[in-house]
C-alpha cells in the first residue's frame, strides 16, 4: 500500500511512533502537526474502517452475525456434538442463581428461554434464561463463507468477464480516444468545433436517464446478451477525448512540423510523436476507464440476461436477491468483489493518485 | 516483425473467441428463472431429467433476481430479443408476445384440462380467447404466520382461528410479545398484494363491477389506520416499510424478533430450512372479516411462459409439456414446499416431505378466496395499484403524506393508466391472432 | 512539458515500451491503408479519420439514444419502438410541470418528480459543501509536511475506487439497526440503538456522508495538486511579514487556490446532481420518499410503471439543467483552464 513510505527507511528502533512523530524537514512538533496527523489518522479510520469491518465481518459464522454488540475479530462459539443431536451444539457458560456457573450445550433457544443440555448427562435437558449464558468462544478465520459463496456463485465465470470486459473496453478507448483528441487539438476541419462542442455537451448526462433508447439501439445492432453489448458503447467516453484533447494542447506543433519535414505520415506522427508524450494522460484515463467498466453495473444488467456472460457487478446483484439477506455470503462475496481493485490499486496506489493530480491540473 | 505480428492477431482471435459464445450443442433453449427459496434445485433436476429424454436439446437456466426480473424482461421483449422460456409473476404483462403452446404442444387440450381457466385467460391479449401460452408453476395464497413458541411461552393459548378476527389476532401478538419480551408483535410484508388481503376482511373493495376501481373505502382506511398504529405505538419493526424491503419483514419473523407475520405460501420452503428447529411456527387461517369485510387470501402465483420468436417453438413445447405434465409438477411441488396450479394434483394433494400441517392450512384457504380476491390478481391494472399502495402507504406510515392524499395519489394514478390503455386500445386495435 | 510522474517508474516505462512494442506491427499496417487516403485528402482533412471511430461509436451509442429520448419525451405508449408511439407533444411535460403551488410538491401533478427535485437540490447542497470542506481540509493536511503523505493521499483516495453497489452493501452492513456497528459504538457510549434507515433526518444524513466519503479522495486529489501548485516564495514573503497561519490560509492560500475550488465545486455539483445506485441499494427511495432523488423517480417511471414517455421527458428536464451546470463548468473552465471530472 505504502510505496511512498517506503521511499524513505524508518529506522526499526524508532518503531511506530518514532515514525509518526518525526517530521519531513526535522522541525519541532507543534501544535498544527498534532492537529494535522489526529485529522489523519481519524481519516484513515473513517475511510478504512468500513471496508476494514465489511472484510472482518465476512469471517463471521452466521451467527456471529447476527449477535450484538458485534466483536470486531471474527469469533466463534466453540460447539461440542453431544449424543442424540444431529449437528453440534454451541457450548456455553451458564450461571445459576445459587452461584454455580456450568458449561452447557444449547439445543435450541426462543425469546427469553434456552434449552440447554449437559454434554455429559445429554438426556436431562435444562430450561435456562439467556441472560444467565454466555458463550465459550475463540477467535477464529473461518473461510466457510468464500467456499459456500464460490459454490453458489460462478466466481471465476464472473471474474473472467469483468477481467475482459475492463481490458478490451480500456484498450479500445484509449485508442479511439485518443485519436479523436489528436484530430481535434491538432488539425483544422470544418465542424471540428461543432464535434466537439457536441461530445462534451453529453459529457454530463448519466446513462441511467437513457438506457431504453440505448438498450433499443443495441437490439438492433444485434448485442444483446453480447459482451460486445458492453465493451462498444461506452468506448466513447465524452471525458476521455475532453481530457486527452486539453492535454495534446499543449504539445507544441513545432515538433508535428518538424516530424512531418523528416517525411513521417499523419499516422506515424499520431503513435510515434503525440503518443507516447501524452503517456501521463492515457495512464489516467486507462485508470478511469478500468474503474469505470470494473464498476459498471446498470447497463450490463440490462444487457446481459445470460448467466455465462454475467460479469461480477451483475452477479453480486443476482446473488443479492437469491439468497436475500444471508449476510454472510453476500459479504464474502462483496470482499471478493472488490479484492481484485484493491490490489491493483494497493500496487499502484502511487503512480495514480500522483497521475490523476498532475494531470488533472494541466 | 512476422512473428510479432502472428502474436497480435492469436491474441485478438482468442480474446474474440472468448467473448463469442461457445460451442452450443443442437438446440440451446434459455430460461429466465429467479427463486424464492429452492426452485431454482428442484428445477434443474427436472431439467436434467428432460435432457436425458432428449439429448440434443439444452436447457440453460438464467437466474435473476426478482426484483430485476420484470424489468429486464421487459427490455428485451420490445427488442425482440426475449428468452425462450421464463417464470414470471406478473402474467398479463407480456400478453401478446407469448407463444402460443396450441399450435406447437402435442397435448394442448392437457392445459385447459389441468389448469385454472383464470390463469391461461390471464395470459391472453385482449379478443384472444384460446390461446395456451404457459402454466402455473405454483399457486400462492396469503396467510398470517405465527411464532407458536413464543405463544408457549406467554402461556396464551392459540385460539384454532375459525372465530378469531384480526384485531384480536393483534391484541394477542401483542400479548405474547409483552410476556416473553419479544421486540415486536406484528409486520406486514410491504407490498400492496399484501395490503390488500389485510384491507379486504376491514371492508376494503377495490374492483367494481364495470371493470374501473375505487381505492377509497372505509376498508381500505381503517386497515391503513392499523398499520399505521403499530408504528406509532412501535409494535410493528419500522424498516419494513422504510426500506420497502420484504427480505426484512421475513427476516425478521426467521431470527424470533416478531409474533406474527402476514404472508404467502411463498415463504414455506426459506421459513421451513432457515427456522429449522430453532422455534415452532405454523400458518393460520385468514383471520374473520370485520362486519362488511370479507374473510379471504389473496391468490398469486407463478407462471412459466414460452415466448413467441423463439427459434425452436417445437422443441420449448416439449419442454413446456413436460414440466406441466402432473409427474413433474409433482416432484417439483414436494421439494419446494409448493401448492401446485395443476387442478388434478390438487385434487389427488400431494405429499410433502414435511410442513404438511401448514400446506393443509394452506390448501382450506383456496376455496375460500373471495371474488375480489380474484378480480385484483387478474386484472391488467395490478402492476399498477401493487406498487403504487407500497409506496404511498410507505410515505403514509414515513408521515409524509396523509392518508387521504396518499387515497387520492392512488386513485389518480389508477386512472391515468387505465385512461391511456383505454385509448390506445381505440386507437390500434389488437389484432385476432 | 508537465513533467509524467507515471513515466519516472522505470517497470511502467518498460510497460509502456512493451505495450508499444506489441502494437506496433498493427500501427504499421494501418499506416499502409492511411498513407494513400493522405495522399488523397490532404494532411489537414486526416483530422476527420481520426476523430471517425470515436464519433461513430459516439453517434451510435450516445447521440442516437439521447436523440431517441428526446423523441420519447414527447410521445406515450406502452412500446419502446418509436414507429409504435402516439404523439402527445408537449403534454408530458405539462404534466410534469403542473402545479397549484410550487411551494408544495403535494399539490403537483406528478407530485414525485417535485419531491424528488427538491430532495435532489438539499442533496446537492449538503452533499457539494460537504464535499468541498473536507476535501479542502484533507488537501490542507496532507500539504503540510507529513510522513506518510503518499500513503494517507491512498487511504483517502481509496473510496473512489469502490463500485456503487458495494459501497451500498458495506454502509448497509454498517448502519443494521439491531447489530450493525455503529449503533453498538452508541450504546457502548451510553446511547441507544438509532434506527438510522427508518427516520428520514437520518437516512438523510447518511446518504450525505456516504456521497463525500465515497467521493471526496479525488478532489482531495485535485485541491492538493492546486495547493503544491502556489509557489512557496508567496509564503515565504508573507512570513517575513509576520503573517500567521491563519492569515496565510484565508488571505494567501483560499484566494490563491480559488480556481481549483471552483473546479472541485462544479464537478461535485454535476456529479450530486445524478446521484442514485449506491443511494437506490441502500434505501430505496426511503423511508417514504425522503431519499428518491430524481434519476431515481426516471428509473422507476421508466422500468416499474413503463411510462417511457413521462420518464424521457422528466431526464429531458434534468438534462436542461446538467447542461447549464456543464456550461458553468466551462466557463469556470475557460477562465481557469484546469479540471478533470470523474464521469464516463
Amino acid at each position: 500500500m505504502d510505496n511512498a513510505l517506503s521511499r524513505e527507511p524508518v529506522t526499526p528502533a524508532r518503531g511506530i511512533l518514532a515514525f509518526l512523530t518525526r517530521l519531513r524537514g526535522g522541525q519541532r512538533f507543534s501544535f498544527t502537526d498534532t492537529l494535522t496527523y489526529a485529522y489523519l489518522i481519524l481519516g484513515t479510520i473513517v475511510m478504512f474502517g468500513p471496508v476494514v469491518w465489511l472484510a472482518m465481518s465476512s469471517f463471521k459464522t452466521p451467527q456471529a452475525l447476527a449477535e450484538f454488540p458485534p466483536s470486531f475479530l471474527p469469533q466463534r462459539t466453540e460447539t461440542i456434538v453431544v449424543e442424540g443431536h444431529d449437528r453440534p451444539l454451541e457450548l456455553y457458560t451458564v450461571r445459576f442463581e445459587s452461584g454455580q456457573t456450568r458449561q452447557l450445550a444449547q439445543i435450541s433457544r426462543v425469546g427469553i428461554v434456552a434449552r440447554m443440555v449437559d454434554p455429559a448427562v445429554p438426556n436431562e435437558v435444562i430450561e435456562v434464561n439467556i441472560n444467565q449464558r454466555t458463550p465459550v468462544r475463540s477467535v477464529v478465520f473461518g473461510f466457510e463463507n468464500y467456499t459456500g459463496a464460490i459454490e453458489r456463485f460462478p466466481f471465476l465465470t464472473y471474474l473472467r468477464n469483468s477481467v475482459v470486459v475492463t481490458v478490451i473496453s480500456t484498450i479500445i478507448t484509449l485508442l479511439i480516444n485518443s485519436m479523436a483528441a489528436f484530430g481535434l487539438s491538432k488539425y483544422q476541419f470544418r465542424g471540428r468545433n461543432l464535434i466537439f462542442f457536441v461530445i462534451l455537451s453529453t459529457l454530463m448526462v448519466p446513462v441511467s436517464v437513457i438506457l431504453i433508447p440505448a438498450f433499443l439501439v443495441i437490439a438492433e445492432v444485434g448485442w444483446i446478451n453480447s459482451l460486445w453489448g458492453i465493451i462498444i458503447p461506452g468506448a466513447a467516453t465524452p471525458t476521455g477525448v475532453f481530457l486527452l484533447r486539453q492535454y495534446m494542447l499543449t504539445i507544441p506543433d513545432e515538433l508535428l512540423d518538424s516530424a512531418r519535414v523528416d517525411g513521417a505520415s499523419e499516422w506515424r506522427i499520431y503513435w510515434q510523436v503525440v503518443l507516447p508524450l501524452a503517456g501521463p494522460a492515457l495512464a489516467v484515463l486507462a485508470i478511469f476507464s478500468v474503474m469505470w467498466r470494473w464498476n459498471d453495473f446498470l447497463w450490463p444488467l440490462i444487457v446481459l440476461s445470460r448467466s455465462e456472460l454475467f460479469t461480477l457487478q451483475v452477479g453480486l446483484n443476482a446473488f443479492q436477491g437469491e439468497l436475500n439477506t444471508q449476510w454472510n455470503y453476500i459479504l464474502a462475496m462483496t470482499v471478493l468483489t472488490l479484492l481484485p481493485i484493491t490490489v491493483v490499486f494497493a500496487l499502484l496506489q502511487r503512480y495514480i493518485t500522483t497521475g490523476i493530480a498532475t494531470t488533472g491540473m494541466k | 516483425m512476422k512473428i510479432r505480428l502472428f502474436f497480435v492477431f492469436a491474441v485478438l482471435i482468442v480474446a474474440f473467441g472468448l467473448i463469442q459464445a461457445q460451442d452450443t450443442p443442437p438446440v440451446e433453449l434459455r430460461f429466465t428463472w429467479y427463486n424464492d427459496g429452492n426452485e431454482g434445485e428442484a428445477l434443474e433436476k427436472l431439467l436434467t431429467q428432460f435432457e436425458e429424454a432428449n439429448p440434443g436439446i439444452d436447457v440453460i437456466v438464467d437466474t435473476v433476481a426478482y426484483g430485476d426480473l420484470h424489468t429486464t424482461l421487459q427490455t428485451q421483449v420490445e427488442a425482440g430479443d426475449p428468452p425462450d422460456l421464463a417464470r414470471i409473476t406478473d402474467v398479463a404483462r407480456f400478453a401478446g408476445s407469448y407463444l402460443d403452446l396450441s399450435e406447437y404442444s402435442a397435448n394442448a387440450e392437457a392445459y385447459t384440462e389441468n389448469f385454472p381457466a383464470q390463469v391461461l385467460a390471464s395470459l391472453r391479449a385482449e379478443g384472444d380467447e384460446t390461446g395456451i401460452y404457459g402454466f402455473p408453476t405454483q399457486f400462492t395464497i396469503t396467510a398470517p404466520f405465527i411464532n407458536v413458541t413464543l405463544f408457549e411461552q406467554a402461556g396464551i393459548e392459540i385460539p384454532d382461528g375459525s372465530e378469531t378476527t384480526w384485531p384480536e389476532w393483534i391484541a394477542l401478538a401483542t400479548e405474547v410479545a409483552q410476556a416473553t419480551e419479544t421486540p415486536y408483535a406484528v409486520a406486514i410484508e410491504p407490498r400492496g398484494h399484501r395490503f390488500w388481503g389485510f384491507s379486504i376482511p376491514f371492508g376494503a373493495t377495490y374492483v367494481n363491477e364495470d371493470g374501473s376501481f375505487t381505492v377509497d373505502t372505509e376498508g381500505f382506511r381503517a386497515a391503513a389506520g392499523e398499520i399505521q398504529r403499530w408504528h406509532e405505538e412501535g409494535i410493528t419493526p419500522p424498516e419494513i416499510w422504510a426500506t420497502t424491503d420484504l427480505q426484512v419483514a421475513r427476516d425478521a419473523f426467521i431470527n424470533g424478533q416478531v409474533v406474527l407475520l402476514y404472508s404467502g405460501s411463498f415463504v414455506l420452503q426459506q421459513f421451513d430450512a432457515a427456522i429449522g428447529d430453532t422455534f415452532d411456527w405454523r400458518v393460520i387461517p385468514n383471520p374473520q372479516p370485520e362486519e362488511g369485510g370479507v374473510r379471504t387470501g389473496i391468490p398469486g402465483g407463478a407462471v412459466a411462459v414460452a415466448f413467441a420468436g423463439t427459434e425452436h417453438p417445437e422443441e420449448v413445447a416439449m419442454l413446456m409439456d413436460f414440466l406441466s405434465s402432473a409427474d413433474a409438477l409433482r416432484q417439483f411441488s414436494a421439494e419446494t414446499l409448493f401448492i401446485p396450479g395443476h387442478l388434478g394434483l390438487i385434487e389427488e394433494g400431494i405429499e410433502y416431505p414435511n410442513q404438511n400441517d401448514n400446506l393443509n392450512t394452506l390448501l382450506a384457504e383456496i376455496p375460500l378466496i373471495s371474488d375480489q380476491a380474484y378480480a385484483l390478481q387478474y386484472s391488467p391494472y395490478t402492476f399498477v395499484l401493487n406498487p403504487a399502495i407500497t409506496s404511498r402507504m410507505s410515505q403514509v406510515i414515513a408521515g409524509e403524506l396523509t392518508l387521504d392524499d396518499a387515497l387520492i395519489a392512488i386513485q389518480e394514478e389508477m386512472d391515468t393508466k387505465i385512461a391511456e390503455a383505454q385509448a390506445a386500445a381505440m386507437a390500434t386495435p389488437t389484432p385476432t391472432p | 512539458m508537465p513533467d509524467s510522474p507515471c513515466l519516472e517508474n522505470p517497470m511502467l516505462r518498460k510497460l509502456q515500451a512493451l505495450a508499444l512494442q506489441l502494437i506496433d506491427p498493427l500501427l504499421s499496417l494501418a499506416e499502409l491503408i492511411l498513407i494513400p487516403i493522405q495522399r488523397v485528402i490532404g494532411t489537414n482533412r486526416m483530422g476527420y479519420i481520426f476523430v471517425l471511430p470515436n464519433l461513430v461509436i459516439f453517434g451510435v451509442f450516445i447521440l442516437l439514444p439521447m436523440l431517441l429520448n428526446f423523441y420519447f419525451g414527447f410521445t406515450r405508449g406502452d412500446s419502446i419502438l418509436p414507429e409504435n408511439r402516439d404523439w402527445v407533444g408537449n403534454q408530458n411535460l405539462a404534466t410534469l410541470l403542473t402545479c397549484e403551488d410550487y411551494l408544495n410538491y403535494r399539490t403537483c401533478e406528478e407530485d414525485l418528480f417535485w419531491r424528488s427535485a427538491g430532495n435532489t437540490a438539499t442533496y446537492v447542497v449538503f452533499e457539494v459543501m460537504g464535499v468541498v470542506l473536507f476535501s479542502l481540509i484533507t488537501a490542507l493536511s496532507l500539504n503540510q509536511k507529513v510522513r506518510g503523505r503518499g500513503f494517507f493521499r491512498g487511504v483517502f483516495f481509496y473510496p473512489v475506487l469502490l463500485s456503487p453497489v458495494v459501497v451500498a452493501l458495506i454502509w448497509k452492513w454498517i448502519l443494521q439497526h439491531q447489530n450493525g456497528v455503529i449503533n453498538s459504538i452508541l450504546v457502548a457510549l451510553g446511547g441507544e440503538k438509532i434506527p438510522f434507515l427508518v427516520d428520514p433526518n437520518w437516512s438523510f444524513f447518511w446518504v450525505v456522508v456516504i456521497g463525500i466519503w465515497a467521493q471526496m479522495g479525488f478532489y482531495t486529489l485535485i485541491l492538493l495538486a492546486g495547493l503544491q501548485a502556489i509557489p512557496n516564495e508567496y509564503y515565504e514573503a508573507a512570513a517575513i511579514d509576520g503573517a500567521n497561519p491563519w492569515a496565510k490560509f484565508w488571505y494567501l492560500t483560499l484566494p490563491l487556490l480559488m480556481p481549483t475550488m471552483t473546479v472541485v465545486l462544479v464537478l461535485s455539483l454535476i456529479r450530486a446532481v445524478q446521484v442514485f445506485d449506491t443511494v437506490f441499494v441502500l434505501t430505496g427511495g426511503g423511508p417514504g420518499t425522503a431519499t428518491l432523488y430524481i434519476i431515481q423517480y426516471i428509473y422507476q417511471k421508466a422500468f416499474d410503471l413503463r411510462e417511457y414517455g413521462m420518464a424521457a421527458s422528466a431526464s429531458l428536464v434534468l438534462a436542461v439543467v446538467l447542461f447549464a451546470l456543464t456550461m458553468m463548468q466551462l466557463l469556470a473552465r475557460r477562465r481557469e483552464n484546469t479540471g478533470l471530472e470523474t464521469h464516463g
